[in-house]
């Protein structure tokens, strides 16, 4: 069901060099969040802090009620049962084939026949797209294939919580806006709670409910989409508008050149680029922590830029919502589920193929599994 | 010590706290404190932690198998050639020495004992630094900055279980066979050449033999071979789990374990020789 992953004053450093300080931010059960930065400001050694891999110098990193830190290493090695994690390059074993890869946890944890670990693991690659790759070895694939393998292996243990690092570095526009959605489809199904490290400001603006960006040793901001996407804060604007006008700049930041890449959205200096719709579930579905489109904003009385919330058949989600829960929430909702916070889903379609029926979503989030 | 989890070293005392200023000095100081006490503090940490993983279930057969048998197939044969030649040398430098005594009827035998006490755990200490502990520290080397090891972390698998302690064994179980091979080997390359290049009767070669060498000079080289691969075994694990920088970071992680294991091979060689000749009686004649 997710859980609640509570950050407080978190600092870590490698000798003397500070890689970030006083980090607090709580990432709430079942909800998906993004952590944006510029490239060595420390997201992986972030992520791997958040599963015990590294020690960090102060602070509480609290997993439900245990407090990662001060675990004995049995503890660690139960609590690290709730994780699924997808590393950088995919951290696959080099002397094992795909298929033997993602049946490892299975494997390791469970004592399901070869029968049952066979199906669940065809199940996965077929998620992922990797049907056919079964027999090959990770040094003979590619590393958009790789990160897909491991990101098949982080699932097969249906993990509560979901840490993926960098999913789309090395993946090409059409497999990214897949793996957003199979990520959102997931949420929907397995309610893991959710954490996306990335560059990928497309990502960033339209998958997650919080988003986070840590610059300069810092958590500059942390909360929900809405509230980063419409903040007036230099860094975070420039950021999540891959502008080149703002606080990060060539020479300490090198992220530039993925910046330049990007720079063609927002081309408009003076406002704020509009507030795009929220990447929603393939089968329809609701997610059961789906915030709904403009709930923050209206909260604090902010007016989302022009043009916000209209996806590219033009409809308006903040219209669109109550008839879409309508349609769909009474499938989604299981009777009575989540009584005062199970608010109403979001706005869909994005990205550059909104709604391809490609593999992934078929075969993908088998609905249903769990109502 | 509110110590994490994990693997001995890297997550050890890295809490260097925020030491300003001194310059050259401090750094000079700084890597020394580092050399003397900071790096045996954590290879000690991790053998401990080894320690421990040693006795968790289940054991990993398969692993312990399968690595003997790749330390063997590095091994086995170079052992073989560097065990004849070896053999060889001692028996004419020893057999040398012996005549000038004037005791010729014992050349056979004192080559023998020497190949059987030094020599074979000598020549033993040579491969499993010099090819069981580079190959063992690159495997683990790579598989560390591939993220591999974090990754079994994760998975809820502890590395040194499943990983370090199987090649750990495997490593000394291999020492004490090439122990053997070496021995059996430079014994027949000293009697050929004993025997056949230097005029030796092989009937005094045998008796001498037997008179000289006792059973405990070959348990004593078998203890010695044992440990040296587990040392071989935990400082390759040590370097290897260590490694970063990417693949530069591995070479030199595989160049340091070369170097420190023959260090501590020799020492510990020289440490167990000297007990040796302390506590067993050498026979008489
Ligand atoms: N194990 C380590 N030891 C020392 N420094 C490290 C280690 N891991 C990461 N760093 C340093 O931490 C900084 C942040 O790295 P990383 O988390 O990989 O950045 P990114 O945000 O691009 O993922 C880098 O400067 C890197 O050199
Ligand atoms: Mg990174």
């Amino acid at each position: 069901m997710g859980v609640e992953i509570r950050v407080e004053g978190l600092t870590k450093t490698f000798g003397r060099q500070v890689i970030w300080q006083d980090v607090s931010l709580t990432l709430p059960a079942g909800e998906i969040s993004v952590l944006l930065g510029p490239s060595g400001t420390g997201k992986s050694v972030f992520l791997k802090s958040l599963v015990g891999l590294l020690k960090p110098d102060r602070g509480n990193i609290w997993i439900g009620d245990r407090n990662l830190p001060y675990l004995s290493e049995n503890e660690l090695y139960e609590t690290r049962k709730l994780f699924g994690v997808l590393f950088q390059d995919g951290a696959l074993f080099g002397s094992m084939n795909l298929f033997d890869n993602i049946a490892f946890p299975l494997r390791e944890h469970t004592r399901k026949t070869e029968a049952e670990i066979k199906r669940i693991v065809l199940e996965k690659m077929e998620m992922v797209g990797l049907i056919g790759a079964e027999r090959k070895l990770p040094g003979e694939i590619s590393g958009g294939m790789k990160k897909r393998a491991g990101l098949a292996r982080a699932l097969v243990l249906d993990p509560e919580i979901l840490l993926v690092d960098e999913p789309d570095s090395g993946l090409d526009p059409v497999r990214t806006a897949y793996l957003n959605q199979l990520i959102v489809d997931l949420n929907a199904q397995i309610e893991a709670t959710i954490l996306i490290v990335t560059h990928d400001i497309n990502t960033a603006r339209t998958v997650p409910d919080n988003i986070g960006l840590l610059f300069r040793r810092e958590l500059v901001m942390f909360g929900p989409r809405e509230m980063l996407l419409s903040s007036e804060e230099p860094v975070v604007r420039q950021f999540l508008n891959a502008r080149r006008q703002g606080p990060i700049g060539m020479s300490e930041e090198k992220d530039v050149s993925e910046l330049e890449a990007e720079a063609r959205m927002g081309a408009d200096p003076g406002r704020l680029p509009p507030i795009p719709p929220q990447l929603l579930p393939s089968d329809g579905r609701i997610r059961r922590t789906q915030h709904p489109p403009g709930e923050w904003l209206r909260a604090n009385g902010v007016q989302p830029p022009p043009g916000s919330f209209i996806d590219e058949m033009g409809r308006n989600w903040l219209e669109e919502w109550p008839r879409y829960v309508a349609q769909h929430g009474g499938a989604a909702m299981p009777a009575g589920a989540g009584p005062a916070q199970a608010p109403p889903p979001p706005p869909p379609a994005q990205g550059p193929d909104p709604h391809q029926p490609g593999p992934s979503q078929g075969g993908a989030p088998p609905a249903g599994g769990r109502y | 010590m509110t110590t994490a989890p994990g693997i001995g070293a890297n997550r050890r005392g890295d809490q260097a706290g925020a030491k300003t200023g001194g310059g050259r000095m401090a750094k000079f100081t700084d890597g020394l404190v580092n050399i003397a006490v900071k790096e045996p503090g954590r290879f000690f940490a991790l053998c401990l932690d080894t320690f421990r993983a040693m006795f968790k279930r289940p054991v990993q057969w398969r692993e312990f198998i399968e690595q003997s048998w790749f330390i063997v197939s590095v091994t086995a044969i170079p052992t073989m050639l560097v065990a004849i030649p070896f053999g060889a040398i001692l028996s004419m430098q020893v057999g040398g020495l012996i005549r000038q005594l004037g005791a010729q009827s014992f050349t056979g035998a004192t080559a023998v004992v020497a190949i059987v006490r030094e020599a074979s755990p000598l020549v033993t200490a040579l491969l499993i630094a010099g090819a069981a502990g580079s190959a063992m520290c690159a495997d683990v080397g790579s598989r560390k900055i591939r993220e591999e090891i974090d990754a079994m972390e994760v998975l809820g698998i502890n590395p040194l279980h499943r990983l370090i302690v199987p090649r750990m064994w495997a490593c000394a179980f291999i020492g004490l066979f090439l122990n053997g091979l070496v021995s059996v080997v430079g014994l027949m390359g000293g009697y050929v050449f004993n025997v056949m290049l230097q005029d030796g009767t092989p009937g005094a070669y045998l008796a001498s033999f037997n008179a000289m060498a006792q059973l405990p000079d070959l348990i004593q080289a078998e203890v010695k071979a044992f440990v040296f691969g587990l040392t071989a075994g935990l400082v390759a694990a040590y370097k290897g789990l260590n490694a970063k920088g990417g693949p530069k970071g591995v070479g030199d992680a595989v160049n340091q374990t070369v170097v420190i294991t023959f260090m501590l091979l020799f020492l510990e060689n020289f440490l167990i020789s000297a007990l040796y000749f302390q506590l067993v009686p050498q026979k008489g004649m």
